[in-house]
């Protein structure tokens, strides 16, 4: 602990010392910067891709701390110490938070906020984030900024609104800004050489008003669809589970591509709903997204349109995908992607 | 069981089939002349408050299912169509044309109804569609400290009070079991709303309506965001088509996606 609060001490005492009364004037009327970032964990692994908070944290600049909270924590808080840049990481050793449940993990982030008079609170627009964050603006009364993709300063955001269709710019006038990131707009930060000290956070064990009784996750071996380098989705064009299973996965295996699934395939039970991509499912980003037998409706758009090379295979030729596909290809995806997965494999 | 009363907030959007422009003096997304309907979300708020009441799913019976909106005059036109579907009535909370809530206004507004109405059960949509923030419903649980279950594609009570969700989650679905009063945010998967019939509409004219404003629950349009300015996401071009798979694959190497 000791070594934290110099380095914190130090930070903050330099230029006040240094910058005279005027400066000190203005620090005292602003609280400093300092940002809470949110580790998100599961059966004590850390979920690496909420290690983007920090990126995100540190582009504001001030002080970063992590925090992490669940039935065996250690390994994950020891795994985001090490994450340079960082001064401390709080753990908070407890069952009762594994599932994440909001009733008692939002009162246990409050406290721990309020106990480290944090400017910043930040979490990924997970469905943690998304169900959690929410919940603790509310007690904090504050208005939360959610899903942005890039900080111009301590007070202003860019985020995406009307599905991507238009970017809002805005200016936060709240004490603490409770704010959730899109990840493919920050990548997340690694483990490194970094020491941060891990401390014990504060528990108040509120009671949670719901039980977690169970859960079904898709499992799969493939990458997974929100950190993918490379996506292939399906859609209506399938036309069946079997087909979607049939044409869509050995093109994923040959490159190694996680599976997406538009709406309509979703709906249709082509593929699983958390494989959906969208306004309403999963936003991506990868290197390379592939649409096979999608139209490209803008809610669909909405998910996948900051990709960097967007390919599509389509029998329409007026699909409105293809007025955002770098590439482009007109033809029966039945014959074109088995083609297509076959010159993959052997190149 | 208590007998559910259920208030439905519903909200006003630009239609989710027409895509949206920003207005020139970049400072927000054209409203004028453009078609609304109500929030998709909310319309599974709707059909999932009258499907409990018709297939009587809850052992305590529905009492009450209450629409409630804030909005400009219009947002009237969609209270409408949540009694049209099957609401008992609603309440509208009188706003000025292009004047909008945030999420925290519209929470704690929504608690105060939620005390006012009695209800025991609030159903939400996860987000709307215009503004994408995903928050009312969680903050509105946190303010009455009620249980919530967010994105919600499956609802079942159960006895003395207990209500069990499925909630699509990251990775898959995870089933949780909270007691009355609860907060529900819907997802997609829920169920598919009806469309409101010829009768319904008509019948729906004669439902009581009640007009309040922000000042009857003691509150002001206090914004804590202000949009510095609204822009058009950066144009993507096309890159145009290839002939065959060969030029697929031998493009694809080009921009060095393979």
């Amino acid at each position: 602990m000791f070594p934290t609060a110099r380095r914190v001490l130090g930070s903050a005492a330099g230029p006040l010392l240094g910058r005279g009364a005027s400066a000190l004037g203005r620090c005292r009327r602003r609280r400093l910067l300092s940002t809470l970032a949110i580790l998100e964990q599961r059966d004590g692994q850390l979920n690496l891709a909420s290690l983007s908070a920090f990126t995100a944290a540190k582009k504001l600049g001030g002080t970063v701390h992590g925090f992490v909270a669940g039935s065996k924590v250690s390994a994950a808080a020891e795994q985001a110490a090490k994450v340079d840049g960082v001064e401390q990481i709080i753990a908070v050793e407890n069952e009762a938070y594994e599932k994440g449940l909001p009733e008692n993990y939002a009162p246990l982030l409050v406290e721990n906020i309020k106990k480290g008079n944090y400017t910043h609170v930040i979490s990924g627009h997970t469905a943690f984030g998304k169900n959690v964050l929410p919940r603790v603006a509310a007690l904090l009364d504050s208005q939360q900024i959610s899903d942005i993709t890039s900080i111009h300063d301590e007070k202003t955001f860019v985020r995406p609104i009307y599905a991507g269709n238009a970017i809002a710019t805005v200016e936060s006038s709240d004490p603490v800004r409770i704010i959730t990131i899109r990840g493919t707009a920050f990548a997340p930060a690694t483990p490194e050489s970094g020491s941060a000290a891990v401390v014990r956070g504060v528990d108040p064990k509120p009671e949670s008003m719901t039980e977690w009784v169970s859960e079904d996750l898709a499992k799969s071996d493939r990458p997974d669809l929100a950190t993918a380098s490379k996506v292939v989705a399906g859609g209506r064009g399938l036309k069946s589970k079997e087909d979607f299973d049939r044409v869509m996965l050995p093109l994923a295996d040959a490159l190694g591509a996680a599976v997406g699934a538009s709406r309509a395939a979703v709906d249709s039970g082509y593929a699983d709903n958390s494989l959906q991509v969208g306004q309403t499912g999963k936003v991506v980003a990868p290197q390379l997204y592939m649409a096979v037998g999608i139209s490209g409706a803008i809610q669909h758009l909405a998910g996948m349109k900051d990709s960097k090379v967007i390919a599509a295979i389509n029998k329409d030729a007026d699909a409105p995908i293809f007025q955002v596909a770098d590439v482009g290809l007109v033809g029966d995806l039945f014959e074109k992607v088995p083609e297509l997965t076959e010159k993959i494999k052997s190149s | 069981m208590s007998a559910l009363r259920i208030l439905v907030p519903v909200k006003r959007v630009i239609d989710y089939a027409v895509k949206p422009r920003v207005n020139r003096a970049q400072t927000a997304v054209e409203t004028a002349g453009v078609k609304h309907s109500m929030n998709p979300f909310d319309e599974l708020s709707v059909e999932e408050s009258v499907r409990i009441r018709e297939k009587k799913l809850a052992p305590g019976g529905v009492e009450d299912i209450c629409a409630i909106s804030a909005g400009p005059p219009k947002a009237q036109d969609i209270l409408r169509t949540a009694m049209a579907m099957g609401a008992d009535r609603a309440i509208h909370v009188e706003m000025k044309e292009g004047e909008e809530l945030e999420p925290l206004t519209v929470a704690k507004l929504l608690k105060k109804a939620a005390e006012q109405q009695k209800s025991n059960l609030v159903i939400l949509g996860k987000q709307s569609i215009d503004d994408d923030s995903a928050q009312t419903g969680q903050m509105l649980a946190g303010l009455l400290g009620w249980p919530q279950a967010t994105q919600a594609s499956k609802v079942e009570f159960g006895e003395g009070d207990s209500v069990t969700v499925t909630r699509e989650v990251d990775g898959g679905v995870e089933t949780v079991r909270a007691k009355l009063p609860l907060v529900v945010t819907t997802d997609l998967r829920l169920n598919e709303p009806r469309f409101a019939t010829l009768p319904n509409i008509m019948k729906a004219k004669k439902k009581k309506l009640d007009k309040m404003t922000l000042q009857d629950f003691g509150l002001d349009n206090e914004k804590r965001l202000k949009v510095l300015k609204v822009t058009e996401p950066a144009a993507r071009q096309g890159g145009g088509k290839v002939e065959d798979v060969d030029g697929l694959v031998g493009k694809l190497k080009e921009l060095g996606a393979l």
